[in-house]
């Protein structure tokens, strides 16, 4: 790979991380607003409000960046970093058009789980920092919340990945047959609750439960970093679409001929962010103990169970 | 046990989420309907609202029909109606006769900061001179700047819509009655009475004898 391929490949996954956060967030504003009877944004950028989240972004750079006293400086002011970059990486390893990805190595299964994980450290450590009882409650929600649902998580792509014979994303999107709809169906279901939990997304948001926690271990941050927690979360979204749609609907498997990949696969994704934003506005929030009791008397079992039936279809042949 | 009794001991059946779905499935259909029909947002600045006709938005002045009479700033509750007049002598219409008075309107001004909508000052008014007018748009950065004089209140006199269409089996409204009769015919110089008799008198009645 020549250098100049390198910076390619680089701009074009930060150009992705800039651009598809946005538009699932603007998705979300339009899409959840309509479901509310409402219209949402209809004013920035002048077309029914298309450059509303560009308006926040330059509305979050103006303020003020405050640092609480009492805080863990350096800690506090790292967290939003540490929640944002891991998507970058996730992003640039998923691909999306047929043998394409930003980072293509062999082992991209496991990294990307790897990378979504320490996202979620970024929360933590923003909770712990923030020297203040809602943060650090939340922080510790996050915490037990990512613990019991990164298992489901994991034996779902495990599943798959024992499905494909491979843990190259790439080479499981080229395994993917149409059959897999319903025989990995159990675990798709499973890796889309596990992964609106691990985004602490509604109905997931137990963390950041407004009504008890002000923001979670948000609570203290202003401005820019504030606005990274955010671009982390729908950064996050798209990820865990992104996945979803590569694993288990197939990528650029489609009508369209294999030129067009790329915008299937989006096309895909965009559909999967969709029912994320649909169940956060028609779901109410988890309580905490639902919460474990959905992550290790349902989601496990049934990812186990997929485990199981994976492993004997690849026994048998299937 | 009968039917009455044994309801306050069991518990009524949860109805909840029933209907053929579970409740998960019907809250996802209920905002995917509800996102399928238009939104109730009313586009306000962009889009004028349609108000009820009878809306009591400001208050208009017909400064034509204005006597000063002071009889609205007397009604009015709190006192926000401020009236300045001076008295105009006319010439006599014809030598020899008297001359007359008249009110002359100087300043007409409500103050709208004070104002409580009541309306008394409309239906006090014994020469229609005031008006709802459904206009609303007339918010001031400063509340002392909603005080309000004849010029400004007479340009609100525009948009006051026109008064509602009567019933139909309604009576005649009263002007139009009085427009209507007949004028009264001058009466000739000789034989008038003979032309109509009095009215306190009864008419003769004539009666065909039957024999």
């Amino acid at each position: 790979m020549t250098l100049l391929e390198a910076a390619l490949r680089a701009v074009a996954a930060l150009a992705a991380f800039l651009v598809l956060p946005l538009l699932v967030g603007q998705a979300e504003h339009k899409v959840m607003a309509h479901m509310q009877g409402r219209l949402g944004p209809m004013y920035a950028g002048g077309f029914h409000g298309w450059a509303q989240l560009v308006a926040d972004g330059v509305k979050f750079l103006q303020k003020e960046d405050v640092t609480p006293a009492a805080a863990d400086r350096w800690v506090f002011r790292l967290a939003p970093a540490v929640a944002l970059v891991p998507y970058l990486l996730a992003l640039a390893l998923v691909p999306v058009h047929p043998g394409l990805a930003a980072v293509d190595v062999p082992g991209s299964v496991l990294l990307v789980l790897a990378a979504t994980s320490v996202g979620a450290l970024g929360t933590l450590m923003a909770g712990w920092s923030s020297a203040n009882k809602y943060s650090l409650i939340g922080g510790l929600r996050a915490a037990a919340q990512l613990v019991s649902y990164e298992l489901p998580l994991v034996l779902a792509v495990a599943s798959v990945a024992l499905a494909g014979g491979s843990l190259s994303l790439v080479a499981l999107a080229d395994a993917w047959s149409p059959w897999w709809l319903l025989w990995q169906l159990p675990g798709a279901v499973v890796f889309l609750v596990a992964g609106a939990a691990e985004l602490q997304r509604p109905p997931f948001d137990m963390p950041v439960a407004d009504a008890e926690l002000v923001m979670g271990a948000w609570t203290e941050y202003t401005g820019l970093r504030f606005a990274f927690f955010l671009l982390a979360e729908y950064a996050g979204i798209v990820v865990v679409s992104l996945l979803f749609a590569v694993l288990w609907l197939g990528g650029w498997h489609g009508p369209v001929p294999d030129a067009l990949g790329w915008l299937w696969t989006l096309l895909k994704g965009l559909a999967v962010a969709l029912v994320v934003v649909w169940v956060r506005v028609a779901w109410p929030r988890l309580r905490e103990d639902q919460l474990q009791r959905l992550a290790w008397l349902w989601l496990v079992p049934l990812a186990l169970a997929q485990l199981v039936l994976t492993g004997t279809g690849v026994v048998l042949g299937w | 046990m009968s039917e009455k009794h044994r309801g306050r001991h069991e518990q009524p059946k949860d109805t909840r989420g029933s209907g053929g779905l579970p409740g998960v499935l019907k809250g996802l259909a209920t905002t995917a309907r509800t996102a399928m029909r238009p939104a109730h947002t009313a586009e306000y600045p962009d889009v004028a609202p349609s108000l009820p006709p009878r809306s009591r938005g400001v208050i208009a002045l017909l400064e034509e029909n204005c006597t000063s009479c002071m009889l609205c700033a007397r009604e009015c509750p709190d006192w926000c109606i401020h009236i300045d007049s001076h008295k105009e002598t006319v010439p006599a219409p014809t030598p020899g006769g008297r001359e007359r008075q008249r009110n002359v309107l100087d300043r007409f001004a409500i103050d709208f900061s004070l104002c409580m909508y009541c309306g008394i000052c409309i239906e006090v008014c014994p020469f229609d001179a005031l008006f709802w007018s459904p206009q609303f748009e007339y918010a001031e950065t400063d509340i002392r700047d909603l005080l309000h004089e004849k010029e400004r209140l007479g340009e609100w006199m525009a948009t006051v819509p026109p008064p509602p269409a009567l019933d139909d089996k309604a009576a005649e409204p009263a002007e139009v009655a009085a427009a209507n009769r007949p004028a009264r015919t001058p009466r000739a110089p000789g034989g008038a009475a003979a032309a109509r008799p009095p009215r306190t008198v009864r008419p003769k009645v004539v009666r065909e004898d039957p024999t």
